[in-house]
């Protein structure tokens, strides 16, 4: 379940005035049931780049393959790739109009032609893995907090059994607590229902503590792409294209200047105190 | 996919035409459309091919975008050419094969008349393509600000207008997003006939009736948290105010206008009989 680009280019509004390179020589290969997060400045080509992993938007130039399948050869059937790549838009609320959640949730199923009755079935699955509660089932979508309408709209993708999940921005306008649900959920979701996850955020705070893998996109090309720990290593670079390391890079960077022997690499608070710990008892020890 | 359709063709640069009040670009505009009818010989066109192209030259829009403003009026371009040039009697028959009889006076309306479509159109997508649809609209409310005296709220019209104008792109921008939503969700828009068609409009047009709502509720509150009350008495921050090339440009569109209609008219210059 693979999925690799090749030399991806494009360019939005070609021939017009408004013509915009969104995507260069963008190449990558996110192999099934890892975890990468796509980080980026506005503007830097991350949602336009994941409009190209479901087929909704034709590269210019390039060439995509799913599985090994040329996505853009002349019989490739592109709604079986969304039923298997279940893309969730910035903001998914916005795209709910059925009566109640429930028949929102089982829009998806419905399109991929299963019964009335399995239809039911995996959207009630996938209400329950987003652990939005039985009592709303039959509420309007639209009588909903934003919390749990973003609940509702991830849920409608997730009812669909993608093999890949992509997420542009899921936790955007949320609070602290909501995005912490949010995210311990995609989390928890990648390792039991064995899905790949690819999630498009311009926080580092937010992805650091789950990724297995960062790609960090500025002007449309990929500056980066690595484990965490290796693309925060180059804090000084991200900054100077908007993006920052987590908070904790900085003061373990700080302490180690100011003679502490902490790892410079710890990328999660928990890590991070791990770390401080230690060297305050390598200290104490050695006096 | 949506994005391609653009309402408002505004082309951004940096020219003199771009930078003229759009009172003048309205006005003269209408000026130059009212020369085009007054003519009566080859003279005053070549006038106006010499007013259009210097202006289209000045304002350093693409030729090709001007162009392409004519794709829309091809075929009634083609009708008015063929009647025209098929049915006009007078002067001395050109062509006469079966039923089909081309006159001299046929060919040379048929020629004249498809000039003056063309510049016609091109001049005043020249004006869209310069102006932003928002300042346009704040020309007109200025040019039509004498008709408050007989109660017309002309300025309600033109912030109407202007918030109009400006939801359009927000809203096409919007059913694009909700559009790639659904079809990521499997929807099918293409197929099945037209009951099947209709319906699957229903998961675009709700949330985008929902999100439209949403939007103009905000504005409107918006509006009101900063004190809108209507027109009277409101001012401008960047108030219409004639500057140098202003008058200029009103003056060589006058000359213009002038010689064209004295050229076009009275100067006994003709290629064909008109």
């Amino acid at each position: 379940m693979s999925i690799k680009l090749e030399h991806i280019n494009y360019v939005y509004s070609e021939g017009t005035a408004y013509e915009k390179h969104a995507l260069k020589d963008v190449s990558l290969e996110i192999p099934h049931g890892e975890f990468v997060g796509i980080i980026g400045h506005t503007g830097s080509g991350k949602s336009t780049l994941i409009q190209h992993l479901n087929g909704l938007i034709k590269a210019t130039s390039g060439a995509l393959y799913y599985n090994g399948e040329n996505i853009y050869g002349e019989n490739y059937n592109l709604r079986e790739l969304r039923n298997q790549v279940g893309l969730v838009f910035q903001y998914p609320e916005h795209q709910l109009f059925e009566v109640n959640v429930l028949q929102d949730v089982c829009f998806g199923p419905k399109n991929q032609g299963l019964s009335p009755e399995e239809c039911e079935k995996r959207a009630r699955e996938a209400l329950q893995l987003v652990g939005l509660k039985e009592k709303y089932y039959d509420h309007s979508p639209f009588d909903l907090s934003g919390g749990q309408k973003r609940r509702a709209a991830i849920a409608g993708v997730l009812a669909m059994r993608p093999k890949v999940l992509v997420l542009d921005e899921p936790t955007a306008g949320l609070d602290p607590k909501g995005r912490d649900e949010i995210l311990d959920q995609i989390a928890y979701l990648h390792e039991k229902a064995d899905m790949t996850v690819i999630l498009v955020s311009h926080s580092m705070e937010d992805i650091a503590k789950y990724v297995d893998r960062i790609i960090v996109m500025n002007k449309g090309s990929v500056m980066f792409n690595d484990v965490p720990k290796k693309v925060f290593a180059h804090y000084k670079e991200l900054e100077s294209v908007g993006l920052a390391a987590p908070q904790v890079t900085y003061i373990m960077h700080e302490l180690k200047e100011k003679g502490m022997d902490v790892p410079t690499d710890a990328t999660t608070i928990e890590e991070a105190a791990d770390g401080i710990m230690k060297a305050l008892k390598k200290e104490r020890a050695a006096k | 996919m949506i994005r391609d359709i653009t309402i408002g063709q505004y082309y951004p640069a940096d020219s003199r035409i771009h930078k003229l009040d759009p009172r003048v670009k309205i006005v003269c505009t209408l000026l130059y459309l009212i020369s085009l009818f007054t003519f009566k010989s080859i003279l005053g066109y070549v006038l106006a091919t010499v007013f259009l192209f210097g202006c289209i030259k000045l304002s350093k829009v693409p030729f090709k975008f001007i162009v392409r403003g004519l794709k829309p009026i091809v075929i009634l371009l083609l009708i008015t050419v063929g009647f025209n040039l098929f049915l006009t009697p007078g002067g001395e028959t050109l062509v006469h094969v079966g039923f089909i009889k081309i006159t001299e006076y046929g060919l040379s309306t048929a020629v004249y008349m498809a000039i003056r479509l063309i510049y016609l159109i091109m001049g005043s997508s020249l004006m869209t393509l310069t102006t932003t649809p928002n300042s346009l609209t704040d020309g007109l409310e200025k040019l039509l600000h004498p008709l408050n005296k007989l109660h017309v709220p002309v300025h309600e019209i033109s912030m109407m207008m202007s918030i109009a104008l400006r939801f359009i792109p927000i809203l096409l921008e919007e059913t694009d997003k909700i559009m790639k939503a659904q079809i990521a969700r499997g929807a099918d828009m293409e197929s099945g006939n037209l009951i099947q068609k209709a319906k699957a409009m229903i998961p675009i047009l709700v949330p985008l009736f929902v999100s439209a709502f949403r939007r103009a509720n905000d504005l409107a509150m918006a509006m009101e948290a900063r004190c809108y009350r209507g027109g009277d008495g409101r001012t401008k921050m960047k108030p219409l105010i004639y500057k140098s090339t202003d008058h200029v440009a009103y003056l060589i569109t006058i000359l213009y206008v002038v010689a064209a209609f004295v050229v076009g008219r009275y100067v006994p210059f003709k290629l064909w009989i008109f």
